[in-house]
């Protein structure tokens, strides 16, 4: 069963963010993504849930993670420049594993650059977003539809895997204003995963005494379970630790739990983590993503109106990337790959870390604009 | 008979890492003491946050739910979890650097809100864990590793600073006379707003040792000879003034608190009553 809604990729995405569950919000107001906070100060209380607007960008996510320490679901929406100003909290996310959505809403940059234009020029900085190592779990929304139901799966990432997850949209995304079918409510209730919990002694209770490669078991405080959080290294209970060996037997999980279990399961979850479109018998293929996958579709049926046989590859989990698929892709359509992105080839470095060739044709465009399907079909051609 | 700490420490966790003679353990005790007078469960009612830096260390010695959070980050932190948990009594705990530094935004933000979070500022005029670098209190005047040739930097007075920004409770104690500390930490514990209490301490290692204070009696000395309870304070002239810190509770009013006018918007959402306006608030700018 399914719902539709007329709305734009923001006021979606905080519709789903509540109906996954969440609770808390905290932010700070930056264009093109103020729309998700507005909403959530309207919707939250509703539900009974807690909105507040902070006095900048980093009070912004450190609110939104003390509430989901103490177990509430939490999430917070911002654009480049706040992604740089909360670096750090995303570090202490990373190292003392606080579940968190932070929606990103790309924009023109570096700095202040292209306020009020689309960019995809934050896929990297969704990988590596702060010092030191771990992993990060990044989704792509690529549809009005997939600013809902994507938002819904970072939420229940965010729980499976302990640890912030990062909801990227894009300028033109969260501005369209559209009809979005998205699944009944009951539907997504059901498919609400909350984190795991500790159900023995609070005297035997140890939240980061897990095996390499699983989560830190963080149970709702208030409740009988004392423990410590810190962003400092720390051992079992939560304490501060230089002990070389758990230092690095922490590292080694926290960057495992994400990258070793995906390579593993090929995946992090039952969902759909690309889309392909029109790939069976196509003889080249448009690697695209976010709002620029909108006019790859329709560079793929204008290509095919002209007797080329294209298709389209759309990543939705951009990290851990679908590596299995993309190294497919690149052994079946050796130099008939196209990649298009709203920056200068941030994705397409890792598309040839993968296929360990770097023999595609890229349309990268960094002024604010998107990409027109005219433009792709084009390329295209020139590579026939 | 002795006050038992041991049921409020994790006391595995003991000795602490604060030098010999350090101020930070007279707080940590006092702070204690004041949790028992307010009766508070350990298990289900308090949240401690602390930050970076000496005071950093506070939150994993009291035995709660603790959060050791980001230099400068507390108030905000704990912003979080109180509006999320209105009902869980929240101490925070941050030093001169960390709370007007770095922190400094969150901290009058904090107070401006007046969202019932019990702010202890441990003020002892230094960066002491990183070895002594000038903070927004360290006298002008004073030698230390980031000011070579002596500091320049003019100080904040810290409760003025707070008032300005709108603190409900306002209060400032050494750590001199514990006693005397304790009973302010419960006031401001027992005042439902952002109370704000600044505590003055010691750092005769990295603050003392190079301005003619080596130890910690001469430390503490130094303390006592530039505070004077706020009635007599209210005596000298302004210039006997400048360089004296009064001490004791120097405000204490009622205005709504945060998350107790965030009730009000929920029932406004949930259409229990209309809109939030001007109405509502005696003050109306």
């Amino acid at each position: 069963m399914a719902r539709e809604e007329i709305s734009t990729g923001n006021e979606l995405c905080s519709m789903a963010a509540i109906d996954a569950g969440a609770r808390f919000f905290s932010g700070y107001p930056i264009t093109p993504s103020s729309e998700v906070m507005h909403v959530a100060s309207d919707l939250l209380p509703k539900v009974g849930g807690k909105f507040i607007q902070m006095e900048d960008e980093i009070a912004g996510i450190c609110a939104a993670l003390g509430a989901s320490m103490t177990g509430v679901k939490s999430y917070t929406a911002t654009s480049g420049p706040g992604i740089s100003l909360k670096a750090e909290q995303i570090g202490l996310g990373f190292i003392a594993e606080i579940p968190l959505v932070i929606v990103n809403v790309m924009r023109g940059g570096p700095s202040t650059g292209l306020p009020t234009r689309v960019s995809q020029a934050d896929i990297g900085q969704a990988q590596y977003p702060t010092h030191g190592d771990y992993a990060s779990i990044t989704l792509c929304a690529g549809s009005l539809t997939e600013c809902y139901t994507q938002t819904v799966r970072a939420f229940n990432l965010a729980e499976k895997y302990m640890t912030p997850v990062f909801i990227l949209l894009d300028e033109t995304i969260g501005h369209m204003h559209g009809k979005a079918v998205i699944p009944d409510l009951a539907e997504v209730e059901a498919s609400v995963v909350n984190r795991a919990t500790f159900s023995g002694s609070p005297t035997e209770y140890k939240p980061y005494d897990v095996p390499m490669n699983k989560p830190a078991v963080l149970n709702p405080m208030f409740k009988g379970y004392k423990y410590h959080i810190t962003g400092l290294h720390h051992g079992h209970e939560g304490f501060p630790t230089e002990d070389a060996t758990q230092c690095e037997f922490n590292i080694e999980r926290l960057v495992g739990k994400i990258n070793t279990v995906a390579a593993e399961n090929d995946g992090l979850d039952d969902q759909p983590d690309y889309e392909e479109y029109m790939m069976d018998d196509a003889e080249v293929c448009i690697i695209a993503y976010g709002s620029i996958g909108l006019g790859a579709y329709e560079a793929v049926n204008k290509l095919r109106e002209q007797g080329i046989k294209a298709g389209m590859f759309r990543p939705i989990l951009l990290w851990p990337s679908p590596a299995k698929k993309i190294a497919q892709i690149g052994a079946r359509f050796k130099d008939k790959i196209f990649i298009t992105e709203l920056n200068m080839g941030q994705y397409s470095k890792e598309i040839e870390r993968v296929i360990k060739r770097d023999d595609f044709t890229t349309l990268f465009k960094a002024n604010g604009r998107p990409i027109a399907p005219s433009e792709m079909v084009a390329k295209v051609k020139e590579m026939m | 008979m002795a006050f038992n700490y041991d049921k409020y420490l994790r006391v595995n966790k003991m000795p602490t890492l604060w030098c010999w003679g350090c101020g930070d353990g007279v707080i940590l005790k006092a702070t204690i003491r004041a949790i028992e007078k307010m009766g508070w469960d350990m298990n289900t009612e308090v949240c401690v946050v602390s930050g970076i830096g000496c005071s950093g260390r506070f939150s994993s010695y009291i035995d709660c739910n603790t959060v050791h959070t980001t230099h400068g980050r507390t108030i905000a932190y704990a912003t979080g979890i109180k509006l999320a948990n209105p009902k869980i009594n929240v101490i925070v705990v941050a030093g001169d650097g960390d709370g007007l530094a770095i922190g400094g935004n969150h901290t009058i933000h904090g107070c401006r809100r007046n969202i019932d979070l019990n702010f202890i500022l441990i003020n002892n005029f230094i960066y002491g864990l990183t070895n002594s670098q000038i903070s927004p209190t360290t006298p002008r005047g004073m030698w230390c590793v980031s000011a070579q040739n002596g500091n320049i930097d003019p100080t904040f007075n810290v409760a003025n600073l707070a008032m300005g920004a709108g603190a409900t409770f306002v209060a400032r104690e050494s750590m001199i006379d514990s006693k005397k500390l304790e009973k302010i930490l419960v006031k401001g514990f027992e005042h439902k707003g952002f109370s704000f209490i600044e505590v003055l301490s010691n750092c005769h290692i990295n603050l003392g040792r190079k301005n003619k204070m080596a130890n910690a009696m001469e430390n503490l000395n130094w303390i006592d000879s530039i505070t004077v309870p706020k009635r007599k304070w209210d005596e000298l002239s302004e210039e006997e003034q400048m360089n004296k810190l009064a001490t004791g509770v120097l405000r204490e009013i009622k205005q709504p608190e945060y998350t107790d006018m965030y009730e009000e918007v929920i029932k406004a959402a949930q259409g229990k009553r209309g809109k939030i306006t001007q109405d509502d608030f005696a003050k109306k700018i």
